[in-house]
């Protein structure tokens, strides 16, 4: 195994960091014309506005805070830095740097985005193709970039739907959203957050979901159903079109959650599986950074006879020329202060250039081969079971149980995935889907060499070996990042809660 | 693909084949083998490529110097304005362990991202003078929406009220959070001279329904609202939260939300070391007071200090995730989960290197700026500027008496300036006016060329 150390620089605060007086930048001064000419503008602040003292910030040089902030990035893991980054429903994929190159050119950079259309058509051009491309990808037939993730790509699905609902006077009686067990957390709570109540159904014995049980809840009182497919076990559910006519014929549209997109760009579509809305994650299928969060991006993809209800404005062209327009039918209206995640958008767009369509599929079959790999290889190993749809191939990602282990040795999901951290691999997604016992989700992606492919089925084999060997070593993992477990108890008590620095100060004076 | 693609590591024919054996399948397309045929795509997707980097680069370079370059930054803001991002700012963000890192929920191996965001709520704390902010929301906008529902929540009630000066993409973004809620919003008038919200008339809508009163400081036409103490005592009164929206780059110059009464504090945090990128990733301001009730209502992430379990090392966690959709799911405060953290890490930094006193020039330098291009062009013929009768900030109202918003701008743009925001289909009630913004980045020499040939268009 690799011989792994992460950096630990025992970093202060900023706070704790520089002397007083000292600065890190200077604003460009007032000419000197302009000072003479103007009055001191503190004195014009109407009374009891000015701030009486300035906020309490760092007082540090150029270099200090450009080393703490090095220091930290050290104390952190990266896809691009580390080795692999199989965190399940994520799509770690490989984030390009020419996408970032590009993404830091001035002219997407420093544009305002109320500027006149007339001065922005490069930028208007590139929305409008990434658009078709994303279209071409999902199989609808109009869209909105608007959305800045994922989860809000979701509720622009369900403010969708609930003006679908309500221009057809149906609203009052339509008030469930249907979601498997297998869901991702966002889709309960955006449809929620759209008003709706959510119906729960459960998954069948091959992880798809279960025909009889969403018979049984779909009627006249059904908005919509929300699903993934392949869905979080990483299996395709063949019955889709079935599942589609069944919430169809009731009137209940098809929204599809897009955070797996990934698996099956160029070999089937959403659109073609009887979906009428869309959402894909840039960040995971197209290769954007998350950014240790985000910003990320959710465009949403619409059929046709929805088109009119998307989010203003709408990018327009016209012989070449590309206008933004306001005027809408039925808009939903705006989900975002402006356009969307413009930034993270180019790089997308970067991407799906590079590679253009037969890249994509390829990728997609890749992510599905390395996924299959990895599974193939795991799933007898003493301690995990590959649970769900025996002997069906899985798509993009795969989900094993570490429940053997657990009830024979103690050690638990939890447990191996801070064991792998020691070998320089991120973890899994764990506990996750919650239809799986002690659930770790493996999703590699099309990325990862053979070669890092094979470390991480090692490091899994070393720490199926350990669990029934030395238990206490996995179950006191890890110990070799920048800190080993944190007491998680602690900073979630009311009594030692401590979201600032302030507050910290004042509980360790 | 005739040649293995550099993204795709294991393209290389001989790799595939040994996997696929170790798999026990012949082809890929038996691991597609429960995608029914009749759903299976039949051609390639219409996607020009593969190409090149060099390709690429210059297709797509040549498609963003369609943009045109303008002689200075635009006079525009509004919610995204042009201000300067230093290069370490830059030089941080951009690193791999930051930038291409998930959300840190393995907290051993990403303390840097955790220290970094606790940091970040920690500064963003003591610039509006709040106790607790969040990791960040989408943008001002959608805290704002959020902020709005959260005040439902915490006192059960469904009227929200705003000022009717609120620009209306926010206004819209608002309504977007709120409808599906049930909540009410009503928007209060303003004094017709100064701009000020009308303290009567927001008196006369307050009642036991009211969940928040929310202002911008700036407002939305860039005068500073005075009377926050008064509206602050109105809300509490009437036991509605206060809640105010801020641009933060003010905060130099002018008294925090936090030590007037503010319960919630949101607002655009793009100006603080993040580029202009045609309106996003922006970065949504979310702070609260030091109340349980409230940090348990909060929507989107926290970061909070703690130790290691052998009490060796100071280390930083995720905490209170019992709010959030992975855990809650339809129980969440929201369903937020992909958030702005990188812009957040920007303006950490952005906040560290200015420090208190560079922050305090940032303001002072943006409002005398604001302040002296005010005054020229309010001594052009045929304009009023500011329209209002109030200390603004950085932007501030222009009004052409004889003139178009649209003659005026598009005789600019063949000057290669471009002027403020159109507020003709915004606020008919106010002519043909435009909202003008000037930061640190506009110097003198771009001032008097923007007067210059606002008087040439005026005069034509």
């Amino acid at each position: 195994m690799r011989r792994f150390r992460q950096a630990y620089w025992d970093e202060p605060l900023i706070f704790e960091i520089g002397r007083e007086d000292r600065v890190g930048f200077h604003v460009s001064p007032l000419e000197p014309e302009l000072q003479d000419a103007m009055d001191d503008i503190s004195e014009l602040v109407p009374a009891g506005m000015l701030r009486a003292k300035p906020p309490e910030l760092p007082e540090a040089s150029e270099i200090e805070v450009l080393r703490h902030y090095i220091h930290l990035s050290q104390m952190n893991y990266g896809v691009n830095s580390g080795v692999i980054y199989p965190l399940g429903s994520c799509t770690m994929k490989y984030n390009p740097v020419i996408n970032e190159v590009l993404a830091g050119h001035p002219k997407i950079t420093e544009v305002h985005p109320d500027q006149e259309a007339t001065t922005t058509q490069g930028t208007l051009e590139i929305l409008y193709d990434l658009k078709k491309y994303f279209l071409e990808v999902t199989g609808m037939d109009d869209g909105t970039l608007q959305p800045a993730a994922g989860a809000h790509g979701e509720y622009v699905g369900i403010l969708i739907i609930r003006a679908y609902h309500m221009d057809r006077g149906e609203l009052d009686q339509r008030t469930e959203i249907i979601i498997p067990d297998s869901a991702h957390g966002t889709n309960p709570a955006s449809a929620i957050m759209g008003g709706f109540k959510t119906i729960e159904i459960p998954s069948n014995e091959d992880g798809g979901v279960d025909i009889e049980a969403l018979k049984s809840v779909v009627g006249p009182q059904t908005a919509g159903l929300m699903l993934t497919n392949p869905n979080t076990l990483g299996i395709f559910d063949s019955n889709i079109a079935k599942i589609a006519e069944i919430v169809h014929d009731v009137g209940g549209l098809m929204y599809y959650d897009g955070a797996n997109l990934n698996a099956i760009m160029g070999k089937c579509r959403p659109g073609d599986m009887g979906f009428d809305i869309v959402h894909s994650n840039l960040h995971k299928t197209f290769s954007t950074p998350h950014g240790g969060g985000g910003p990320g991006s959710g465009p949403v993809g619409v059929k046709a006879y929805l088109s009119k209800y998307l989010p203003v404005p709408y990018i327009n062209e016209d012989e070449g020329v590309y206008s933004l327009s306001w005027e809408r039918e039925k808009t939903i209206g705006k989900v975002h202060g402006y356009h969307g995640n413009i930034n993270p958008i180019l790089k997308a767009y970067t991407y799906m250039l590079t590679l253009g369509g037969e890249g994509l599929r390829e990728s997609s079959e890749l992510s599905v081969l390395n996924s299959n790999y990895i599974a193939s290889k795991l799933k007898d190993v003493r301690g995990y079971s590959l649970p769900y749809a025996e002997g069906k191939p899985r798509m993009h990602e795969a989900v094993l149980s570490a429940t053997n282990m657990s009830n024979e040795t103690g050690v638990r999901a939890l447990n191996v995935s801070k064991k792998l951290l020691d070998y320089g691999i991120h973890a899994p997604t764990t506990y996750f889907p919650l239809i799986v016992d002690e659930a770790l989700m493996i999703e590699p992606t099309e990325s990862e060499p053979l070669e890092s492919l094979d470390e991480f089925i090692e490091a899994m084999k070393k720490v199926s070996e350990l669990a029934y060997s030395d238990p206490e070593d996995v179950m006191g993992a890890p110990h070799n990042t920048a800190v080993g477990k944190l007491d998680e108890t602690r900073a979630a008590h009311p009594k030692t809660i401590c979201l600032s620095w302030r507050k910290y100060c004042s509980i360790n004076p | 693909m005739n040649k293995p693609h550099p993204y795709l590591p294991n393209s290389v024919p001989e790799i595939k084949e040994t996997m696929l054996e170790d798999i026990g399948v012949k082809s890929i397309e038996d691991l597609y083998s429960d995608v029914p045929d009749e759903l299976k795509f039949n051609r390639e997707l219409d996607i020009p490529g593969p190409n090149s980097e060099a390709e690429v680069k210059r297709l797509i370079s040549g498609q963003l110097e369609k943009n045109l370059t303008l002689r200075c930054p635009p006079f525009l803001g509004g919610g995204v304005w042009p201000h300067y991002v230093p290069a370490v700012v830059d030089e941080i963000v951009r690193r791999a362990e930051f930038l291409t890192s998930y959300t840190p929920y393995q907290p051993e191996m990403t303390q840097g991202m955790l220290q970094v965001i606790f940091e970040y709520q920690s500064l963003i704390c003591e610039l509006l003078g709040m106790e607790v902010a969040n990791a960040s929301m989408y943008d001002w906008a959608t805290a704002l929406g959020e902020a709005a529902r959260m005040a439902s929540r915490l006192n059960r009630r469904d009227v929200f009220i705003v000022p009717s000066l609120i620009s209306s993409k926010r206004f819209s973004v608002l309504k977007s959070y709120t409808d599906p809620a049930g909540i009410k919003v009503v928007q209060v008038d303003y004094d017709k001279t100064t701009g000020q919200i009308d303290l009567e008339d927001l008196k006369d809508n307050m009642d036991s329904k009211v969940a928040g009163v929310y202002v911008e400081n700036p407002s939305y036409l860039g005068f500073i609202e005075e009377n926050v103490d008064a509206i602050a005592e109105i809300a509490h009164d009437s036991k509605a939260l206060f809640v105010v929206g801020v641009d933060p780059t003010s905060l130099g110059l002018i008294k925090p939300p936090g030590e007037y009464g503010a319960d919630l504090v949101i607002g655009e945090g793009q100006p603080l070391g993040n580029h202009m990128n045609f309106g996003g990733p922006l970065l949504g301001l979310f702070a609260c007071r030091d109340d349980p009730r409230m940090m348990r209502q909060m929507p989107g992430r926290l970061i909070g200090v703690t130790d290691t379990m052998d009490g060796s090392r100071r280390g930083f966690t995720m905490t209170l995730q019992t709010r959030e959709q992975h855990i809650r799911r339809e129980k969440a405060t929201s369903n937020i989960c992909s958030n702005q953290a990188l812009n957040a890490v920007a303006s950490a930094a952005y906040l560290s290197l200015m420090g208190p006193s560079g922050f305090k020039e940032l303001s002072e330098v943006v409002a005398s700026r604001a302040r002296y291009a005010m005054r020229r062009i309010g001594e052009l013929s045929g304009v009023r500027a500011p329209l209002f009768n109030s200390f603004h900030f950085k932007e501030f109202t222009v009004k052409f008496n004889d003139k178009t918003v649209d003659e005026v701008h598009n005789n600019l743009l063949d000057k290669h300036l471009h002027g403020g925001l159109s507020l003709v289909e915004e606020f008919p009630e106010l002519g043909e006016s435009a909202l003008y913004c000037v930061t640190e980045m506009h110097t003198k020499k771009d001032i008097d060329k923007l007067v210059a040939a606002l008087g040439e268009a005026l005069e034509e």
